[in-house]
């Protein structure tokens, strides 16, 4: 045990915080409200502080190690953003306050509808979606809304390649749309000949991930979008990978018609160990009006000698609201302090390295792991973490083994269509003296694989904990440290 | 680099990029030092009116609950802050016990066998419960009953997400008094699920009891959304019978912070654990017998299941989970419910005094802790206007936006964090108005 639950820890009659006392007369609890149990813990402050942090010091993030997770853009956070997000003016403004009251709010919620938009090449953002994956549905409802406000029904169908992140078709799905995959061809592009034939009266659209998942931007993008256009088709982007090209080229003026952006990766807001993530999404003009809402719209110019007045409005033909109020609210003030520091040169230069810094690990590793495309990459790249001659060896092992190297693994198993994939994204935030260690870790671990293979089937060495049997985890199914079963 | 690389320059490698559209230019403004970044924040911040500068008596989904100072300390550790979902578990276990703890807490408070790591909101909780019961019945049931006291924001997330499948989603339409047990009266052996809220959108804490059967004897599920921080005070819903429970965790400890990111919650029995969506930490041991903890049922999930997965999500609301989870280990059970029961005196005072005021009138037949309605006078807006402009005061909700019967109708909410001083000053600021 590396610490115990805070269940463990509790002590009748402990609390960890002081509250006032009842300042008012007292009004009585009728009987039968009030439960007569409640299996929380009673702990003391201090102790609440030492379990935090302690639990804290068995992960490993990005402000203890590089975290090279492929897909998921682990770059710096800068702190200045939370001492941002953490105004009180912005902080502790409630959601649904008169919008006269909330103008900061609201124009920075419209500079930021307006930038996105800019590097994105679109018409219109809406900000309300809470993650990519919320993100996807919001776009993939739009463009099922788009054919139906067409009266075309007879559209049920979305395209989506097979090296696609498992949200996509999962999206698609809840959606009530059939999902159709799409070979890649041997360069990793979208297979265009399977493409066109399958495009037709019956297709909703495409959803492409460009650069798609094995870090490589589509050759033919120009002519799948229009394949897709031709049939009547929309084009949706995954923008999970946009942290290549912000700057380089915009995703709109490749004529895609909605793109997600994921500003807990691009735009470098924490990942927080699993959220809060936030992801905007942004149109060409004939989706605009199918927005989710509200969105953040100029009102009025009154003049130079007074700002301009922000107010809450709804798109005439929205697919309605994603969620409560009006986005991750604390994740845009991030996003937004982000892209005011770094400017347009800043963003494009920031692509430009993270580029630079996936080709150069590529470059130094292409001799010692398979690169199943071997091509200029964008972020990120994938090989393949198994050698014929080294047999017993996974990719699993590679990744647990270079924590032994004081390094996040890389994302394994993923994109489908690589045998052993190791997906590795340095992104430009990385120098490189710590991208010559990553190299140094990852050919000395190929040696390794070769000489001592039980070296990495037994890491990580140096972990707080060995692997971990997920099966029995399954098996057994103990999801809360209490038996409750009140509801049994 | 660029000669290990073997390339002229940058811009070679981004060749593959139509030309044409290559390098566009950005109309962003210029960059800004960390000092003018914080500035130009500063500068927008101060445009807003806040709860640290007027008093709140504003609800309706979300609350101002007092945070202890930990909490905010705890969650920016660079270890929690900067780590993402843990998928290696070695190196993860602070997150994934965190969750479990978390989880527990859920179980905990709701009553409920099992919960899961977190959604977006409660609203969007509530629709993947729809989606849920869509899945656990196979298409076979096409109705949902939702009660019209759900948050209307819940109640619109339901109809976006399941715009494509098909549903007829009924009650909403029934007037804002309604008994649960009239809802009951819509359920059928087409209906899927019922869904209300407790305490509901107008502050009432309905009676629950025997509702269960009446779904039930109908086949159907009983979805209860619940106020977390009410939970510490109430009894759990799994009492009465819900299968499950769900509802915005942002009571529990986080900021406004003008609406999100906030915390849904998410709770059933364990016979349906394998319908719940959304990232799930188990216990199990390692190579050494040592007790960890995963992720587990990822047979459920979009990153196996693909297409034939029914909920999408994978980042959730993570580091607000941990707030919550914080907050409720420093409160623990005696702190939770004393703060619950500080609401419950706290409102009790305010709605006897303003009950009492000429031309206003409280409406609440049943129970209520933290909010109620109020009849009033003249319009919400003007009402409002005055308080703010006169008084300093952050007024209620205009139920009237909402609910057509309920036009001049504030919903006014009264936390611990509302000094006997400041309810005081609304009385009086609102006896001006009778």
């Amino acid at each position: 045990m590396l610490e115990p639950l805070i269940y463990d820890l509790s002590r009748p009659g402990r609390q960890g915080v002081t509250l006032p006392a009842c300042d008012v007369p007292p009004t009585p609890l009728p009987d039968g409200l009030a439960r007569t149990t409640l299996d929380l813990p009673e702990v003391d402050q201090l102790t609440v502080v030492r379990h935090f942090t302690r639990l804290s010091q068995l992960n490993m993030g990005i402000d203890t190690t590089m975290y090279p997770l492929g897909s998921c853009t682990m770059k710096y956070n800068p702190r200045v953003n939370e001492t941002a997000a953490r105004l009180p003016g912005l902080a502790a403004a409630h959601p649904l306050q008169d919008p006269e009251t909330v103008q900061g709010s609201l124009a920075l919620m419209f500079a930021l509808q307006e930038w996105l938009a800019d590097i994105g090449g679109f018409a219109g953002v809406s900000l309300q979606p809470a993650a990519g994956a919320q993100g996807e549905l919001t776009g993939v409802l739009m463009m099922r809304a788009y054919h139906l406000d067409r009266g075309d029904t007879k559209r049920t169908k979305m395209l989506i390649p097979n090296s696609a992140h498992g949200t996509n078709p999962a999206t698609a799905n809840m959606a009530g749309l059939e999902v159709v995959e799409i070979p890649s061809d041997p360069r990793g592009n979208v297979d265009l000949e399977a493409l066109k034939t399958l495009c037709d009266d019956t297709v909703v659209g495409l959803m492409i991930t460009n650069p798609n998942t094995l870090g490589l931007f589509e050759e033919h993008v120009e002519e799948v979008v229009a394949a897709v256009h031709a049939c009547g088709g929309l084009v949706y982007g995954d923008g999970a990978n946009m942290n290549a090209i912000v700057g380089k080229v915009r995703p709109g003026d490749l004529g895609f018609d909605v793109l997600h952006y994921n500003l807990h990766k691009t735009f470098s807001t924490p990942h927080g160990g699993g959220g809060p993530g936030s992801g905007p999404v942004g149109v060409s003009a004939r989706l605009t009006d199918f927005l989710p809402g509200p969105l953040v719209a100029r009102v009025q110019d009154q003049g130079e000698t007074q700002p301009p007045h922000f107010s809450l409005v709804t798109p005439p033909k929205s697919i309605g609201r994603m969620k409560a109020f009006w986005g991750n609210f604390g994740v845009l003030v991030r996003a937004y302090a982000y892209i005011r520091a770094n400017g347009p040169d800043g963003l494009r230069g920031n692509s430009e390295y993270a580029v630079l810094n996936a080709n150069y690990l590529r470059a130094k590793l292409e001799d010692v792991y398979k690169l199943p495309y071997d091509r200029v990459c964008k972020h990120e790249f994938v090989v393949e973490g198994v050698w014929a001659d080294a047999p017993g060896v996974h990719a699993l092992d590679i990744a647990k083994r270079l924590v032994d190297y004081g390094f996040h693994a890389p994302t394994n198993y993923f994109p489908l269509i690589v045998h052993e994939a190791l997906m590795i994204e340095p992104t430009e935030t990385e120098t490189r003296e710590t991208l010559d260690r990553f190299v140094h870790a990852l050919r000395t671990i190929a040696e390794e694989a070769h000489t001592q293979p039980q070296l990495l089937k037994d890491a990580p060495h140096t972990a707080p904990l060995s692997r971990l049997d997920e099966i029995a985890a399954a098996k057994q199914l103990v999801l809360c440290c209490r038996p409750v079963a009140l509801s049994a | 680099m660029l000669a290990a690389i073997g390339a002229a320059d940058i811009e070679t490698l981004f060749a593959d990029i139509p030309a044409r559209l290559r390098n566009p230019q950005l109309n962003l403004p210029p960059a800004l030092s960390e000092m003018e970044t914080l500035a130009d924040l500063r500068e927008l911040a101060e445009d807003n009116q806040h709860a640290g500068r007027s008093a709140l008596f504003l609800g309706a989904g979300a609350y101002n609950h007092y945070t202890p100072q930990i909490v905010d300390a705890l969650i920016q550790r660079g270890e929690f802050l900067t780590a993402y979902t843990p998928y290696q578990p070695e190196v993860s276990q602070g997150t994934l016990q965190a969750v479990f703890e978390w989880q527990s807490m859920v179980c905990a408070l709701t009553g409920m066998d099992v919960a899961n790591a977190s959604h977006y909101d409660g609203a969007t909780a509530l629709a993947e419960a729809v989606i849920m019961g869509n899945e656990h019945f196979r298409g076979a049931r096409r109705k949902v009953v939702l009660s019209p006291t759900l948050h209307p924001h819940a109640r619109g997330v339901v109809h976006t997400y399941t715009q494509g499948l098909g549903l007829s989603i009924v009650g909403e339409d029934l007037p804002p008094d309604v008994a649960p047990a009239a809802l009951a009266d819509l359920v059928d052996d087409q209906t899927l699920l019922l869904a209300v809220a407790y305490p509901n959108f107008l502050g009432q804490i309905d009676d629950l009891q025997g509702l269960a059967d009446r779904v039930h004897a109908r086949g159907a599920l009983l979805v209860v959304m619940a106020d977390p921080l009410a939970l510490g005070l109430l009894t759990p819903p799994a009492a009465f019978g819900a299968d499950i429970v769900c509802g915005e965790g942002q009571s529990l400890g986080l900021p406004l912070s003008f609406g999100g990111p906030y915390l849904g919650f998410f709770a059933t029995r364990k016979s349906l654990v394998r319908k719940m969506a959304g990232r799930v930490v188990g216990e199990t041991h390692d190579r050494q017998g040592r007790r960890g903890f995963v992720l587990t049922l990822a047979t459920r999930e979009q990153h196996i299941r693909r297409e034939r997965a029914s909920s999408n999500i994978c980042t959730n609301q993570g580091l607000m989970a941990l707030a919550a989870t914080i907050y409720l280990s420093t409160l623990g059970k005696h702190g939770l419910r004393q703060v619950a029961e500080l609401c419950w005196h706290k409102s009790h005072y305010a709605a006897n005094l303003i009950g009492a005021l000429p031309g206003f009138r409280v409406v609440a037949p049943r129970p209520f802790l933290k909010e109620f309605v109020v009849a009033c006078p003249r319009p919400v807006a003007e009402i409002n206007d005055f308080l703010l402009y006169q008084r300093n005061i952050i007024g209620g909700y205009d139920l009237g936006q909402d609910y057509p019967a309920l036009k001049n109708h504030m919903l006014l909410c009264v936390t611990e964090t509302n000094t006997r001083a400041q309810i005081d000053d609304l009385v009086g600021a609102l006896s001006e108005l009778s």
